[in-house]
């Protein structure tokens, strides 16, 4: 099978990922969307490992899984606290990194 | 040994200052006595052993303590040289040095600050050694600067009162106007040198490589620098001033440092002096104009310090007219013997000041001879002296100044300087009976005199009445010791003997004309100018002097800083920045809306980012899409 195929499928679920971050307010989608374009990198990897013969990239591929996972946990974390604190999912209303106006 | 004599005062007074202030309402009289005498007492006697190689035909000694500055081929050493000339100025500078710090523990007993007044005389002593000792201009002039530094922490030391505060700052920044001559001056020589060294020694050997109007420049700005320091016409004002700092203060800076050393200066640079005799002959015209002139103003004032002040002025004027006609020996000698009697005129009117409760009047003081006869003796030879009667002090340096004037044909100085001799003998008369004969009017006790302030007076008095001796001219069977000691190249012309008697028999005659005028006015009555002429009310009032540069200089300055400070400042300069931070303003308005706080946006501005960098890496390395 052609690489290319693996190559357009990992950009478009990067692009899908980016203009989900981008354009989306509700924490969980921006969350599914940072994971989304860090599995597309992850496609990546493992195709080039494939393609270059040379196991590193498989590996890295699935520290990466690991990694991910933590990051799940602690995101969702993260989130649920967000939420305790201002009962609000919508991103746009945390800004306190913000010019005061 | 010379760079002990000139570090261990400034070694002295650094101590001195820590301990004061360690605790500075401690009193600790003994120490800070003890302390600052002990050190100027070691120095003058180091400066005596120096004296005594000199006389013994021991040529110029050099000492080099350490290098300041090398950069290329600029070099600064700090490094002294003791010849002739400097021995004898450093031998009665620590001698007269030693006798008023002696006097001063007496006079400033009971005052607050002892320890700091210590620590500022030790101070104002190393300046004066090293502006003397120094061995290249730059140290003179360091040496100059620090003169005119603790001068200025003295004058001031009574800060309590704005009025001393105001006569510290006069006294400082009329000598910053000196010596801006003076940088300039060594500047220029520095240049004309073209890096031949910068050494006393150097320079003059190199002399013939400046011309002479290069030459006559630096002579003249050298002399701008010493009349801030020797306060001469126009830039004596400073000096009546300096009266507000304690009297030991007056008789350092009056008699042994301070506006000696313009005086010093030019003899130092004699070599250039003696080139540009043109030059020399405007110095003797401002030193004479000076005479005359401080003579007259003295003649009218009323405060003991005030005279003293002017007459101080007024022998400066002679000292230049002898250095500015090239008779350099005769100057030094006059310094030297001003030294004397002048310290023991103010340490005697110091001691009058005290005993009367620190009244200053002369016209409030009187039948003092009785009570105060120590005082009164060494005083009367004091002014003897000053008055050119002799065979005291005074006599055979002033005469030598004279004749001097009268040799090299400049009959005008020559009469200048005769009349203010007769006026000199006039208000120093006039002062000593006001104070001492004239009818008692004082009531109260008078306060009592320590013996450390009466001592002084007595080996003062007896300086006072004998060196002069020392420089005699062979026309009265001298050898004219110091004039032959000081190898100094002087300019002389010679005039038959019988002139000089002439001359002598007129100094002594206009000497003892003021001397009755001023017994016939003053000693029986009290003779307060009346401000009844417009002469006396002008003369009283100092020529208003003070006033013409209020109006003529200070006013427009302070409008000048005004105007400066008000519109050109806030308006032009203010105007133009604040205009361009105005931009700066609506710019960061407009990228602060960049800054929102909503976490998507910069997901985007990262995109963008991002974007940007890849589209240039792929355009610069030349990848197709």
């Amino acid at each position: 099978m052609s690489p290319d195929l693996f190559f357009l499928l990992s950009s478009v679920l990067f692009s899908l990922g980016l203009v989900g971050l981008v354009s989306r307010k509700n924490l969980f989608v921006m969350y599914m969307s940072i994971e989304l374009m860090l599995s597309s990198i992850n496609l990546l990897l493992a195709t080039l490992s494939k393609v270059l013969g040379d196991a590193s990239g498989s590996v890295i591929a699935l520290l990466i899984i690991a990694v991910i996972a933590a990051e799940a946990a602690l995101f969702l974390a993260i989130i649920i606290h967000l939420y305790r604190t201002s009962k609000t999912l919508d991103s746009d209303k945390y800004k306190d990194l913000g010019e005061i106006n | 040994m010379l760079s002990t004599i000139v570090f261990l005062p400034f070694i002295s007074s650094l101590f001195l200052a820590i301990v004061y202030l360690q605790n500075t309402s401690a009193k600790r009289y003994e120490f800070f006595t003890t302390f600052g005498i002990g050190t100027i007492l070691i120095t003058t006697i180091l400066s005596l052993i120096v004296l005594y190689y000199m006389i013994n035909g021991m040529g110029t000694i050099y000492s080099h303590a350490f290098t300041w500055i090398h950069l290329g081929s600029f070099k600064i050493e700090v490094a002294f040289m003791a010849d002739r000339l400097s021995a004898i100025m450093i031998s009665f500078i620590t001698f007269i040095g030693l006798l008023i710090h002696i006097y001063a523990a007496g006079y400033m007993k009971d005052e607050e600050g002892y320890g700091k007044f210590f620590a500022y005389f030790n101070l104002f002593m190393g300046s004066m050694l090293l502006l003397v000792l120094a061995d290249n201009p730059i140290m003179m002039f360091i040496g100059w600067e620090l003169v005119g530094l603790s001068s200025y922490l003295l004058i001031g030391f009574y800060h309590q009162n704005t009025d001393n505060v105001k006569a510290a700052n006069k006294a400082f920044i009329l000598n910053r106007v000196g010596d801006f001559g003076f940088i300039i001056a060594l500047s220029l020589l520095y240049i004309a040198l073209e890096g031949h060294g910068f050494t006393f020694d150097t320079i003059k050997e190199n002399i013939s490589l400046i011309s002479h109007e290069m030459l006559s420049l630096i002579g003249l700005l050298l002399f701008v620098g010493a009349m801030g320091k020797s306060a001469q016409i126009p830039l004596y004002v400073w000096l009546p001033d300096a009266m507000a700092g304690p009297t030991p203060v007056s008789a350092l800076i009056h008699a042994a440092t301070m506006v000696t050393a313009g005086v010093y200066m030019v003899a130092r640079f004699s070599f250039i002096y003696i080139q540009i005799p043109d030059i020399g002959l405007f110095i003797a015209s401002v030193g004479a104009a000076s005479a005359l002139f401080a003579a007259i103003i003295a003649s009218y004032q009323s405060d003991i310090k005030k005279i003293l002040a002017y007459s101080t002025m007024s022998q400066l004027g002679y000292m230049f007219i002898a250095v500015g006609l090239g008779a350099y020996s005769a100057g030094i000698f006059h310094v030297f013997t001003h030294a004397f009697f002048k310290a023991l005129l103010f340490m005697g009117a110091g001691a009058v000041i005290i005993a009367m409760h620190h009244e200053q009047d002369i016209f409030k003081m009187g039948g003092l001879k009785r009570h105060l006869k120590l005082v009164y003796i060494t005083m009367f030879i004091a002014t003897l002296a000053i008055s050119g009667i002799p065979p005291f002090a005074g006599f055979f340096s002033k005469d030598a100044i004279l004749v001097t004037a009268f040799a090299d044909q400049h009959y005008i100085i020559w009469a200048v300087a005769s009349l203010t001799a007769g006026l000199t003998s006039f208000y120093m008369f006039r002062m000593l009976f006001t104070v001492f004969h004239s009818p008692a009017s004082q009531t109260n006790e008078l306060h009592k005199l320590d013996k450390s302030i009466t001592y002084p007076l007595v080996v003062l008095a007896f300086g006072s009445a004998t060196v002069g001796f020392l420089g005699v001219n062979p026309a009265y069977g001298g050898e004219a010791l110091i004039n032959n000691f000081l190898m100094l190249p002087d300019i002389s012309s010679h005039i038959p003997h019988s002139s000089e008697y002439m001359i002598g028999a007129l100094n002594v005659s206009l000497g003892f004309t003021g001397m009755l005028f001023a017994y016939k006015l003053f000693a029986f009555s009290k003779h307060r100018p009346d401000t009844t002429t417009l002469f006396t009310r002008v003369a009283i009032n100092k020529f208003y002097i003070d006033e013409i540069y209020e109006a003529l200089i200070v006013r427009p300055l302070v409008a000048l800083s005004k105007f400066i400070h008000n519109i050109i400042d806030a308006k032009i300069f203010d105007g133009f920045i604040n205009t361009s931070v105005l931009l700066y303003v609506y710019l960061a308005k407009l990228f602060a809306k960049l800054q929102n706080g909503k976490v998507r946006y910069y997901a985007l501005y990262i995109l963008a980012g991002v974007s940007f960098m890849s589209i240039f890496l792929m355009y610069k390395l030349g990848v197709g899409i």
